[in-house]
C-alpha cells in the first residue's frame, strides 16, 4: 500500500526552518546604529517640489523639506529669523525696493554653486499662476530683479510687511535654476537636488525616505550620516515603533501615550507649545449676531480644565488668535472664565437655561487631539449657562469647502497654524473678511485690520494687531481656545531641539 | 462553449467598468470636500481661486469634466494626481504589486491554514477536537482584520519584537527593483535578503487579512468533507485499505474543494478590500494606503483611478473563478 501522505515530518520539519531563516532576515533590527538615526513620521511625502502643489502649503511636510532644502530665510527654534540662504535682507526707506544679499559659498548636492540667478528663479517662479505655487499673492508682490554679484535688488509691486517673514515660510525654498530645466519637474520629482543639510539617497512613495548628510553643506554638519524617515501614518503604529525600537524618535502621538512611554526606561520626551492653535470661528449669522451670545460662549468655557482633562495639561490656554511667542502677543487680553456673567448676558438678550439660546456648532473628530471630546465639553458647559448647542461632526475637507464659500455654521472648531508667528498670518487672514479663511465679515473689523496689511511702520503694525485683538475680545467675534502641545518621543540617548514652528528637523538631532 | 462565455464575459465586463466609472466620477465630486479649498493659502484672493480652480480643471461643467476624463481613460491615461503631482496610471500601478503579494500571501495563508484546520477537523470529526476547531475557527471568524492586526502589532512587534511594525521593506536594504514585485524579482535576482525582508514585513498585515478568511475556510470545507466522507465512494476507498487520512486527500478533497474554490474566490475580493485599512495600520505601501491618503486630500482624480483599479481587479477575479469552476466541474464544462 503506498502512503499518500505528502509531505515528511523531516520535510515538514526542514521546511520550517529554511522559512524561519528566510524570515529572520527581515526581522527588525534596534534602529539607531551609530551614525543612523529613524524617525517615524505621520505623514508622507507627496512630491519632491516643495514649492507647488498641496504638499507645499501643507505645515506638518515641512520638516522633511528643511532636511533637504533652505529657504530664502531661516528660523531658530523659538520662531526668530536668522539668515539662510540670503544673509542679508531689507526694504529701502520708502518700502519701493527690496535688497537681499546671497550667501556665498553654498553647494547644490549636485555639486553646482549657488547663484544669485537660482535665487531669483526660484522667486520669479513662485510668482508664475502656471507653476500651481499656491502662494503667489506673496510672492507676486516684488519684480524687476536685478542682479549685482551677490546682491539681489527687486522693485515692490505692492508693498508686503511681512514679505521676508514669508520667506521663512511656506513654498519659501530655493530650488536650483539650471539642474530644474535640465531635467523637468519630472526629473526634479524623480532626483530631488537642494542645498541642505541632507540629500535624498531613497525614497519609496508612502514608505520612507532615506537621507545621507551633505559633505559639501553650507552649515553646521548633521550629526548622523544616514536619517531614515518612515512614514507611519496610523499613531497606534508610530507608538509601537518607538516601543518596539524600531524607530528613534516619533511625534503626534496621543498624550496619554506620551506620557506612558515616557516614563519607561530607555525613552524620553519633548512636549513644546507649538504655534498651532484651537479656536471656534463664529459666524456673522442667526443668533451670532448678538453680542451677549458671542460674549457669553466665550465666559462659559473653562478652558484649563478642558486642558486638564481632556489633554492631561498639555495646552496653553488662550484669549486671542495671538499665542504666546507670536509678534503681537499681548498677555493683557484675557477674557476670564466666568459661568455667571455669562447667564447675565444671556439673560440681557432673554436666553436662560430654562429657555436657552440654540445654535449649531461644527466640528471635526479625530482630525485634532481630542477635537470631538473638546466640543462635547464646551457643549455641556454651555448648557449650564443656557446655552443649546448641536454638535455637527464632518470632515475637514468638508470645513475647507464651507469655509471658502462662508457658509460655515454659526460655531465651528478649526485649528490655525501660524509657522512665522506675524499677526497677518493669524488675525489678519482669520478675520479680515475678504479672505477665504475669514469667517466673520462685519466691515468693522474689515476697516480695522485692512489697513494694517499696508502698514509700513512695524511698531504701529504690531501694536494695531494688538488693538485689534483687543477690540474683538471685547466684541466676542470668535472664541480662541488654546494653543497646542506637540509630544515628540526619542531614545534616551539622543538630544532633540523642538521648533516652536512645530517642525521636526533630523538635523537638529544629536547624540546626548 | 467557454470561449462565449468568455466573450459574454468581457462584455458585460466593459458595461460594469463603464458603469463604475459614471457612478465613482459623480459620487467623489458631489461628496464634501472640494481640493481646491483645502490648498488656499491664507491670502488667496479671487483671482488664486480661480487660478488654481482652472489650474486643475475644475471650472469646467461635471459633464464636461466626464467627458475628458473617460476620453483619457480609453486611451490609458487617468489624469494627474493633485497631491503627488504624478500620473495616475503610474501611481496606482506603482502601488498595484504590492498590493497583489500581500493579498496572495493571505490567500496562499488562508487556504493553508483553513485547509489544515478542515482536514484536521475531518479527520477527528464528532471529537472534542472538532468541537474545539469550530469554537476557534468561530472565535477567529468574530475579530475583525485591522484588530488582528492590532493584536499582532502587540505581540510580535511590541511585546516580542521579532517582526516589522511598519513599511514593505528594511529601508537599509540597497537594492535598485525593475519592477515593485519585490519577493518575485528579490527570488529571481537570488537576493534572499530583499525576499526575506520583503516577507517579514507582509506576514502581520497578511495573517491579519488571512485569519477570518482561514476560519471560513476551515468551516464550510470541514463540513463538505463530512458530507463526501459519508458516500459510497470514500467508504469503497476504505474498504481498498486506504487510511482515512488519504481517504480524505485523495478521494473527498477534490469534490468538497469545489464549493470552497467559490468561496475564496468571492472572499478574495473581500480580503483585497480589506488591505485599505490593514495597510493603512502597518503603512504598507499598497494601493489601499493611497486610497486613504487620496480621500482624506480629496485628490479626486487619483481615487477615481484607484476605484477603477479596484474594480477591475474584481471583476477580473470573479471572471477567473467562474472560468476556474467550469472547468474544474464537468456538468459546467458540458452543460
Amino acid at each position: 500500500m503506498k502512503e499518500l501522505s505528502t509531505l515528511s515530518r523531516r520535510g515538514f520539519l526542514g521546511a520550517s526552518a529554511a522559512l524561519s531563516a528566510l524570515l529572520v532576515s527581515g526581522v527588525p533590527t534596534l534602529a539607531q546604529d551609530g551614525s543612523n538615526l529613524t524617525i517615524a513620521y505621520n505623514l508622507p511625502v507627496q512630491s519632491w517640489d516643495p514649492t507647488t502643489g498641496p504638499a507645499a502649503v501643507n505645515p506638518a511636510l515641512q520638516s522633511v523639506y528643511l532636511a533637504v532644502f533652505d529657504r530664502f530665510i531661516g528660523q531658530a527654534p523659538d520662531l526668530s529669523f536668522e539668515p539662510g540662504l540670503l544673509t542679508d535682507w531689507s526694504f529701502s526707506e520708502d518700502k519701493s525696493t527690496i535688497t537681499m544679499t546671497v550667501r556665498e559659498g553654498v553647494k547644490w548636492h549636485n555639486g553646482a554653486d549657488l547663484t544669485p540667478e537660482d535665487v531669483v528663479w526660484s522667486l520669479k517662479r513662485a510668482a508664475n499662476p502656471e507653476t500651481g505655487n499656491p502662494m503667489q499673492f506673496v510672492w507676486g508682490k516684488i519684480g524687476n530683479f536685478a542682479i549685482d554679484g551677490q546682491v539681489i535688488t527687486a522693485d515692490v509691486m505692492e508693498f508686503e510687511p511681512a514679505l521676508f517673514k514669508w520667506m521663512a515660510f511656506l513654498t519659501a525654498f530655493v530650488l536650483p535654476k539650471a539642474y530644474y530645466e535640465e531635467v523637468g519637474p519630472e526629473g526634479f520629482e524623480n532626483a530631488p537636488v537642494g542645498t541642505g543639510p541632507y540629500m535624498v539617497d531613497a525614497f519609496e512613495q508612502g514608505a520612507y525616505v532615506r537621507l545621507k548628510a551633505f559633505p559639501d553643506y553650507w552649515g553646521d554638519a548633521p550629526e548622523f550620516e544616514t536619517v531614515t524617515i518612515k512614514f507611519v501614518t496610523d499613531s497606534a503604529s508610530r507608538v509601537a515603533e518607538i516601543e518596539s525600537g524600531n524607530s528613534d524618535i516619533t511625534t503626534n502621538i496621543p498624550y496619554e501615550e506620551y506620557d506612558r512611554l515616557i516614563a519607561k526606561d530607555g525613552l524620553s520626551g519633548e512636549a513644546v507649545p507649538i504655534t498651532d492653535i484651537g479656536m471656534i470661528f463664529l459666524n456673522d449669522i442667526d443668533v451670532m449676531t448678538d453680542k451677549n451670545v458671542r460674549l457669553a460662549a466665550h465666559h462659559a468655557i473653562d478652558k484649563q480644565l478642558i486642558i486638564d482633562r481632556l489633554l492631561r495639561g498639555y495646552g496653553v490656554p488662550i484669549s486671542t488668535l495671538e499665542a504666546p511667542g507670536y509678534a503681537a502677543y499681548d498677555d493683557s487680553i484675557v477674557v476670564e472664565y466666568d459661568p455667571e456673567l455669562s447667564k447675565e448676558l444671556l439673560a440681557e438678550s432673554g436666553y436662560s437655561t430654562d429657555n436657552p439660546v440654540k445654535f449649531t456648532i461644527q466640528t471635526t473628530r479625530g482630525f485634532k487631539p481630542k477635537d470631538y471630546e473638546m466640543i462635547q465639553a464646551i457643549v455641556g458647559m454651555w448648557r449650564k449657562v443656557g446655552i443649546e448647542a448641536e454638535i455637527e461632526v464632518y470632515e475637514i475637507a468638508k470645513h475647507y469647502e464651507l469655509r471658502a464659500t462662508d457658509t460655515l455654521a454659526p460655531a465651528a472648531f478649526y485649528n490655525w497654524g501660524n509657522s512665522i508667528g506675524d499677526p497677518s498670518t493669524s488675525t489678519g487672514f482669520s478675520m479680515f473678511g475678504p479672505s477665504p479663511h475669514a469667517v466673520w465679515d462685519t466691515q468693522d473689523l474689515i476697516d480695522k485690520i485692512g489697513p494694517l496689511f499696508v502698514e509700513p511702520d512695524e511698531e504701529k503694525r504690531i501694536q494695531g494687531y494688538k488693538d485689534v485683538s483687543k477690540y474683538i475680545a471685547e466684541e466676542g467675534y470668535v472664541i480662541p481656545l488654546l494653543q497646542y502641545v506637540m509630544p515628540i518621543v526619542y531614545a534616551s540617548d539622543l538630544s532633540v531641539t523642538p521648533y516652536t514652528s512645530g517642525d521636526l528637523l533630523p538635523q537638529a538631532v544629536s547624540k546626548s | 462553449m467557454l470561449l462565449r462565455t468568455v466573450l459574454i464575459r468581457l462584455l458585460t465586463t466593459a458595461i460594469t467598468l463603464f458603469g463604475v466609472a459614471v457612478v465613482v466620477f459623480t459620487l467623489v465630486r458631489v461628496a464634501p470636500g472640494n481640493p481646491i479649498a483645502m490648498m488656499l493659502p491664507p491670502g488667496a484672493t479671487e483671482q488664486d481661486i480661480a487660478n488654481l480652480t482652472a489650474l486643475y480643471g475644475f471650472d469646467k461643467s461635471l459633464p464636461h469634466q466626464f467627458v475628458i476624463w473617460l476620453s483619457g481613460v480609453v486611451q490609458g491615461d487617468f489624469g494627474t494626481s493633485i497631491t503627488l503631482r504624478r500620473p495616475v496610471s503610474e501611481l496606482v500601478l506603482s502601488r498595484l504589486p504590492a498590493t497583489l503579494e500581500l493579498s496572495v500571501m493571505a490567500l496562499f495563508i488562508a487556504v493553508a491554514l483553513g485547509g489544515f484546520v478542515a482536514v484536521l477537523g475531518a479527520r477527528r470529526r464528532n471529537s472534542a477536537t472538532e468541537v474545539g476547531l469550530d469554537l476557534s475557527s468561530g472565535a477567529v471568524l468574530s475579530i475583525p482584520d485591522f484588530l488582528w492586526g492590532l493584536i499582532f502589532v502587540l505581540l510580535f512587534g511590541v511585546l516580542w519584537p521579532v517582526l516589522s511594525i511598519s513599511g514593505r521593506i528594511d529601508p537599509r536594504i540597497e537594492f535598485d527593483f525593475t519592477t515593485n514585485y519585490y519577493v518575485l524579482e528579490g527570488l529571481l535576482r537570488g537576493r534572499f535578503d530583499v525576499v526575506g525582508s520583503t516577507l517579514g514585513h507582509m506576514l502581520m498585515p497578511a495573517m491579519s487579512l488571512a485569519l477570518p478568511l482561514a476560519a471560513m475556510i476551515a468551516q464550510l470545507l470541514k463540513q463538505n468533507l463530512k458530507e463526501e466522507l459519508l458516500k459510497d465512494y470514500t467508504t469503497l476507498t476504505r474498504v481498498r485499505g486506504f487510511t482515512e487520512t488519504a481517504v480524505i486527500l485523495r478521494e473527498a478533497l477534490r469534490n468538497a474543494a469545489l464549493p470552497t474554490l467559490a468561496l475564496v474566490g468571492v472572499q478574495f475580493t473581500f480580503l483585497i478590500g480589506g488591505t485599505v485599512i490593514v495597510e493603512r495600520l502597518f503603512a504598507y505601501e499598497g494601493l489601499g494606503n493611497m486610497a486613504i491618503d487620496a480621500v482624506i486630500n480629496r485628490d479626486l482624480p487619483l481615487i477615481q483611478g484607484i476605484v477603477m483599479l479596484f474594480a477591475a481587479l474584481f471583476i477580473v477575479i470573479n471572471l477567473a473563478v467562474d472560468l476556474s469552476y467550469t472547468l474544474l466541474n464537468p456538468r459546467l464544462r458540458h452543460g
